[in-house]
């Protein structure tokens, strides 16, 4: 059974934040999920390699020369929500006067 | 124009001949989406103005007699990006997104002369089996207005069964371009995974993911494959092999073609008005000549489990990249920067998206990494090596695509694992990587579509188009138009 404190860690570290009556539903529903989950462990898989990519390729690699048909930097900012001086702006990492949070 | 009574050859045909113009051909097209909107939603954007000017310049050139698809109105799942025609994933935390470059399938495609009337609805972000977690409207199902089209290509689905335009794309990570073929009562393939570039498709699951074609009539899917397909050097997974004209295997014989069946397929589970549908469909591949076994696909009952895991896992990585900093929604009134992150997401994904992030993140997280993602890892080595092993000695697999037909609007969107389910047949052959389609089988007593799934080989693709055309021929299910029966919806 997966507990509502295991989910509100999981939601950290997605960065997602539900209010108490979500992370209860989303318990109930994950922990159903996770029980569907237990029939994995019924397969004998010793000695199995796991299958992560179908790709009959182990690397892939290209010259390291710069690519120059992209995009431009002024079309690549066409999405950006908040830019200045043709630059990405975000919002500070620290909240004023909680400096030592 | 309705794209009901006609196909490429004949388009094309009228096109070359002047007896039609691509002007009129998307004039005509807008008008017939315009008409079915209101009771469809199949749409999310689209794009007249671009679509008109394109075929103004191809009217200007002239249409080329050797090309098929030049002058042709096509619509893209919204998945797909394309190029100054807003692109949403049906996710409010894109729903401002106006992408700055084509996907490789739009470019190709474009280059050979089709013209893109609009992108189409579906599951946010590509996850459901219903497009009823959309963020902007669910699709309705053209031939019960009540029950969903399937998904996660509804939209493309439902707007090809409709007659809105002769080809849509979609896209498949566990069955979203077979199980919407199937409740919509047409051919849909997902092609190996390699054969199609991803570069411009929003990621899901990367290891599952693949684009693929929808129409109504099997030979019309094959030159759009067929212009779809090869390397790309900004997808590194897409394969280096050569890529067949598809539209040689068309009508070719099925004499001596070796088919497994797996009883796996026709299990608890298995609606009995599909079974009995596909069933018939396999007696007359048999009466053509195709040789069939009934054979065991033992690991079949874990591949939805080894899916949600692993697919959610990709998932929980690929959509860290929605984080409101460079494209997209950004919360509003935010006070740091974490901040900016945790409440873009969390405003701007829905339920089921926010679900399977859930999932995947703690699927990947420290202390559970061996139980659950390792642990469905070896599964999906035991699901491919079945499929493998069958393919080594067959040419096609065939069963039902889904286990039932359209349900309900509303019916199951309180119910995840009632969802997941949906795609239990159709999920086994994105975690082996081989190309599979849904070929329309007739229909049930309530006129719902059924679907038969074929499966092949990796990279033969070509045994379906022949198998598919055969049974095609056969049976002309193509002739039945839906009813759009259950107005007002």
């Amino acid at each position: 059974m997966i507990s509502k404190d295991q989910v509100a860690h999981v939601a950290e570290l997605a960065r997602l934040s539900f209010t108490d009556a979500e992370l209860a539903h989303f318990t109930t529903q994950l922990d159903q999920i996770i029980v569907m989950e237990h029939a994995l462990a019924e397969v004998p898989t010793d000695g199995v390699a796991p299958t992560t990519q179908l790709t009959d390729t182990e690397n892939v690699f290209r010259d390291d020369v710069p690519v120059t048909d992209g995009p431009s930097r002024d079309e690549l900012l066409q999405n950006v929500p908040e830019s200045k001086d043709g630059l990405i702006k975000v919002p500070s990492i620290i909240d004023k006067g909680e400096a030592d949070a | 124009m309705n794209y009901l009574e006609t196909d490429l050859h004949s388009l094309h045909q009228q096109l070359v001949n002047h007896e039609l113009t691509a002007v009129d051909l998307v004039k005509s097209t807008m008008a017939t989406i315009d008409e079915h909107e209101s009771q469809l939603n199949a749409f999310i954007t689209t794009n007249q103005k671009k679509a008109l000017a394109a075929a103004e310049k191809l009217d200007a050139e002239g249409i080329p007699a050797d090309n098929l698809l030049a002058g042709i109105p096509v619509a893209y799942k919204d998945n797909i990006v394309t190029k100054g025609v807003r692109t949403t994933a049906a996710s409010h935390i894109l729903d401002n997104f106006n992408p700055v470059y084509d996907a490789t399938i739009v470019e190709k495609l474009e280059a050979a002369g089709t013209i893109n009337v609009g992108k189409t609805n579906m599951d946010e972000f590509a996850m459901g089996s219903s497009t009823e977690s959309s963020y902007f409207k669910p699709t309705h199902n053209p031939w019960d207005l009540s029950r969903v089209p399937g998904g996660s290509s509804g939209g493309s689905a439902a707007a090809v069964a409709a007659g809105d335009v002769l080809a849509a794309f979609g896209s498949d990570t566990g069955g979203s371009i077979r199980q919407p073929s199937a409740y919509n009562g047409i051919f849909g393939l997902k092609p190996t995974y390699g054969r199609v570039s991803r570069w411009g498709l929003i990621a899901f699951g990367s290891s599952f993911d693949q684009l693929g074609v929808m129409t109504r009539r099997v030979k019309d899917a094959a030159p759009f494959l067929t212009v779809m397909s090869g390397h790309d050097g900004k997808d590194s997974t897409s394969s280096q092999r050569p890529v067949p004209d598809f539209s040689q295997f068309i009508g070719q014989d099925i004499k001596g073609l070796k088919i497994a069946v797996p009883d796996e397929f026709f299990g608890q589970g298995i609606a009995d008005d599909v079974k009995a549908q596909v069933e018939k469909g396999i007696k007359q591949l048999v009466e053509q000549g195709a040789i069939v076994d009934h054979v065991q696909l033992p690991h079949t009952k874990y591949a939805v489990p080894a899916y949600y895991v692993l697919a959610s896992s990709e998932a929980s990585s690929n959509l860290q990249r929605f984080d409101g900093i460079r494209y997209g929604f950004r919360a509003e009134d935010v006070k740091n920067l974490t901040d900016v992150y945790v409440r873009t997401r969390s405003e701007g994904f829905g339920p089921e998206v926010k679900r399977r992030i859930m999932l995947g993140t703690f699927a990947l997280s420290s202390g559970y990494y061996d139980a659950y993602f390792n642990k469905a890892a070896k599964v999906r080595t035991l699901i491919k090596q079945d499929f493998e092993e069958i393919l080594k000695t067959h040419d096609l697999i065939v069963g039902p695509t889904a286990p039932d037909t359209p349900f309900l609007i509303g019916a199951n969107v309180a119910d995840p694992i009632t969802l997941y389910m949906k795609d239990i047949l159709t999920i086994s052959a994105n975690m082996a990587g081989v190309p599979a389609a849904s070929v329309p089988a007739g229909f049930n007593a309530a006129g719902l579509p059924v679907g038969m799934q074929m499966i092949a080989k990796r990279f033969d693709e070509g045994t379906i188009f022949r198998a598919a055309s055969a049974f095609e021929e056969m049976n002309q299910y193509y002739l039945e138009k839906p009813s759009f029966k259950g107005g007002n919806a």
